[in-house]
């Protein structure tokens, strides 16, 4: 017998995924996953039928429909890179960087809500809610990236020449590229945003497929949506630099409509609407802390609760089914044909919004946390896995590797398992800002609270519980940035 | 011109230079040598942050945007020179002026074919010299250069360093080439574990002396 027994340890990633495991576990106690509806079964036949028979007959615009998408993308999306890129080179200061986390953290159709009141169906409101959040993450980005590059060239030139030109010739011609990879991903981002703000009442997308939902026309809700993904696969053919000048110049003449701004309505908002009632009235400050409290209690604490439980159970969910997808495309385990079906699905998947998917969902199963769950997981899980997959097919095994499933639990998943944690934790904060917003569809996390509130035309309370929503982000944000930095986990730019 | 007394470099609690005097007057041309890791690079960069305002340097990674031509390159030298609009302008399409100084410097290199061409296609060697010729553009009389010969075959070797003695008043130069520095310059400093144990003007030493410092 040897003296001291050598013990089996588990590694940290290991301890830390049951952990999280766990919590969704604990989590599945206390989440309503109920389905509501009388006859999921005959939707679901009707949804397939409509599938079947797609048609635009009774959209009254679809052509508009598709150019205020792309446009109000364009227009925000240029927007947001452009004052990115000078907040990038800002990111140094403590204060733009908090600054750019909390902008960051509001989602865009809760901006949308808020520019709703202020500038009413103005252009303005869809171009500033796509812009902050996006100028916000933009900056973000782009400060990664110049942080990681190659700062040898601008050392040398930078003791005898000035930061302008030092920057445009020592630095962004070697990170030129990068920047324009996040920048055209992000521009699928930004037409998935713009087509979503339909829902809100924006003239884009979404406001075509809510009207089709409501009306139960799933032919056309196809038509549309097959049309959309068609429009998110052939980016690559119809961005071209040389038309995008093109495009920047016509997109503001097809955004414009013939509502105005009011100075009115403006200052209302900040001067009356956003004041809490019980100072608006002049009440004393133990009425505002009543007022407060009673809000906290009532609405944000429930709203907080279940949007915890919302978010780590679909956090969990993403992860397994990940790990489940990412093998369709990998060149490991399929042919060339299975892998073309698999990326077709994840396409489909990750160019779907969570919001429609949960729309849809919504409307087979009724009103409970699991539309949302399964919406925030099918389409998290698909970017995962694309990523993953991609990652997987630079792997090199040895010649005499084993097969099957020894080969996916022995040899792929334990290489690419970092990787993967990396891009999961990457992804927390962003699931946890979908998961408040689908709370306007009526599931009752936070954004719920919000909808209700701005539906009784109560600001004051839907400020409140928004900048509640963004500082959970934050926390999330930075809980998030502790764990990989202590697994030393290292993402790349591309899942954003 | 430069004057160091005492100086000591650490870096995680690891002696790079100790008790290094040294004084330049302007018009020396200097070789520091020694086997690597003996400080050279050390002492060179220390004397860099002690002239960066007036000096022109050849770092020994290059320092280049490879995504850029030879030509934005080397114009780098003298981006302090010319109001940022130029610059600006230059980076967008390269202006006649800059161009044909640019041309005649690559010229002497033997570089002029690879004026347009970016430096992410340029061999080793050839990076080289676009780090030279940014030297040369950048308009000093100082000049650092470590080992700014190190890719270059014999002949090339040659022929770059005579361009660059006859175009700098004062050099310091990191060299591990002992030829090379006994033949071109006229003070060389020997160093071993960051300390000088050699100092004294070229043509008082010789080969196998010098060739100690790498045993």
């Amino acid at each position: 017998m040897p003296d001291n027994e050598i013990i089996f340890h588990h590694s940290k990633r290991w301890k830390l995924s049951w952990l999280f495991i766990g919590i969704a576990i604990a989590c599945l106690a206390f989440a309503d996953l109920s389905i509501n509806t009388f006859d999921p079964l005959a939707e679901f036949y009707r949804m397939l039928s409509g599938l079947l028979q797609p048609s635009l007959n009774s959209v009254s615009d679809p052509v508009d429909a598709f150019l205020q998408t792309v446009a109000f993308a364009l227009l925000g999306v240029a927007l947001g890179c452009i004052s990115g890129f000078f907040l990038a080179l800002l990111f140094r200061f403590k204060l733009v960087r908090i600054s750019c986390a909390l902008l960051r953290s509001v989602h865009e159709l809760f901006w949308a809500l808020i520019f709703l009141q202020i500038f009413g169906l103005h252009p303005l409101t869809g171009l500033l809610a796509l812009a902050i959040p996006y100028a916000a993450t933009f900056a973000k980005v782009f400060a990664e990236i110049i942080e990681e590059g190659d700062h040898r060239a601008y050392n040398a030139v930078r003791n005898h020449a000035d930061f302008v030109s030092a920057f445009f010739y020592a630095q962004l011609p070697d990170l030129w590229n990068h920047f324009i990879t996040y920048t055209s991903y992000r521009l699928e981002c930004g037409l998935r945003s713009s087509a979503v703000l339909g829902f809100v009442g924006l003239p884009t997308l979404g406001y075509y497929l809510n009207t089709a939902f409501l009306e139960g026309e799933y032919s056309e809700v196809w038509a549309l949506l097959i049309l959309f993904y068609i429009l998110i696969a052939s980016i690559r053919y119809w961005i071209r630099p040389k038309l995008l000048p093109i495009y920047l110049i016509v997109a503001p003449f097809i955004i414009s409509n013939d509502s105005v701004i009011t100075f009115a309505n403006v200052s209302r908002f900040f001067t009356h609407d956003i004041i809490p009632s019980p100072l608006r009235q002049n009440e004393s400050i133990v009425s505002l802390w009543h007022w407060f409290s009673e809000l906290f209690i009532n609405e944000a604490l429930p709203g907080i609760i279940n949007t915890l439980l919302l978010t780590q159970l679909a956090l969990v969910l993403t992860g397994v089914v990940a790990l489940l997808w990412f093998p369709l495309i990998s060149k490991l385990f399929v042919g060339r044909f299975g892998r073309t079906l698999g990326n077709s699905f994840l396409i489909i998947m990750r160019s779907t919004p969570e919001y429609i998917l949960a729309f849809i969902l919504l409307i087979l199963w009724g009103p409970s946390m699991l539309p949302a769950v399964i919406a925030l997981t099918l389409h998290n899980a698909a970017i995962i896995a694309h990523l993953m997959g991609r990652y997987s097919n630079n792997l090199k095994l040895r010649p005499d590797a084993s097969h099957g499933y020894s080969l996916y639990l022995f040899e792929i998943v334990p290489r690419i398992y970092g990787q993967f944690l990396a891009f999961l934790f990457y992804r927390w904060e962003i699931i946890m800002r979908e998961t408040a917003i689908l709370g306007i569809l009526g599931i009752a996390t936070l954004g719920f609270y919000i909808d209700s509130a701005i539906a009784d035309i109560r600001f004051d309370k839907a400020m409140v519980l928004i900048a509640i929503t963004a500082l959970l982000n934050v926390g999330v944000d930075v809980l998030a940035r502790t764990i990989r930095n202590q697994l030393r986990l290292k993402t790349t730019v591309e899942c954003a | 011109m430069i004057n160091l007394q005492s100086a000591s470099v650490n870096y995680e609690n690891k002696i790079i230079l100790q008790d290094i005097n040294l004084h330049i007057n302007a018009g020396e041309t200097l070789a520091l040598v020694g086997h690597s890791g003996s400080g050279k690079s050390s002492l060179l960069k220390l004397l860099y942050e002690n002239q960066k305002f007036n000096s022109a340097l050849i770092p020994q990674e290059y320092g280049l945007v490879l995504s850029l031509s030879v030509f934005h390159n080397v114009f780098m030298g003298q981006l302090g020179q010319r109001p940022v609009w130029y610059n600006l302008l230059n980076l967008v399409k390269p202006l006649s002026e800059p161009v044909a100084q640019i041309k005649n410097i690559l010229q002497q290199l033997q570089l002029e074919e690879k004026l347009f061409e970016p430096v992410a296609k340029l061999s080793g060697g050839q990076q080289q010299r676009t780090a030279i010729a940014r030297a040369l553009f950048h308009d000093g009389k100082i000049l650092l250069a470590d080992e700014p010969v190190s890719s270059l075959d014999e002949t090339q070797s040659q022929l770059v360093m005579s361009v660059l003695c006859s175009q700098f008043e004062t050099i310091i130069f990191s060299l591990h080439d002992v030829d090379l520095a006994l033949k071109f310059c006229d003070r060389i400093i020997g160093l071993d574990h960051g300390k000088i144990v050699i100092d004294g003007p070229a043509r008082d030493l010789n080969r196998a002396e010098l060739l100690k410092l790498y045993a």
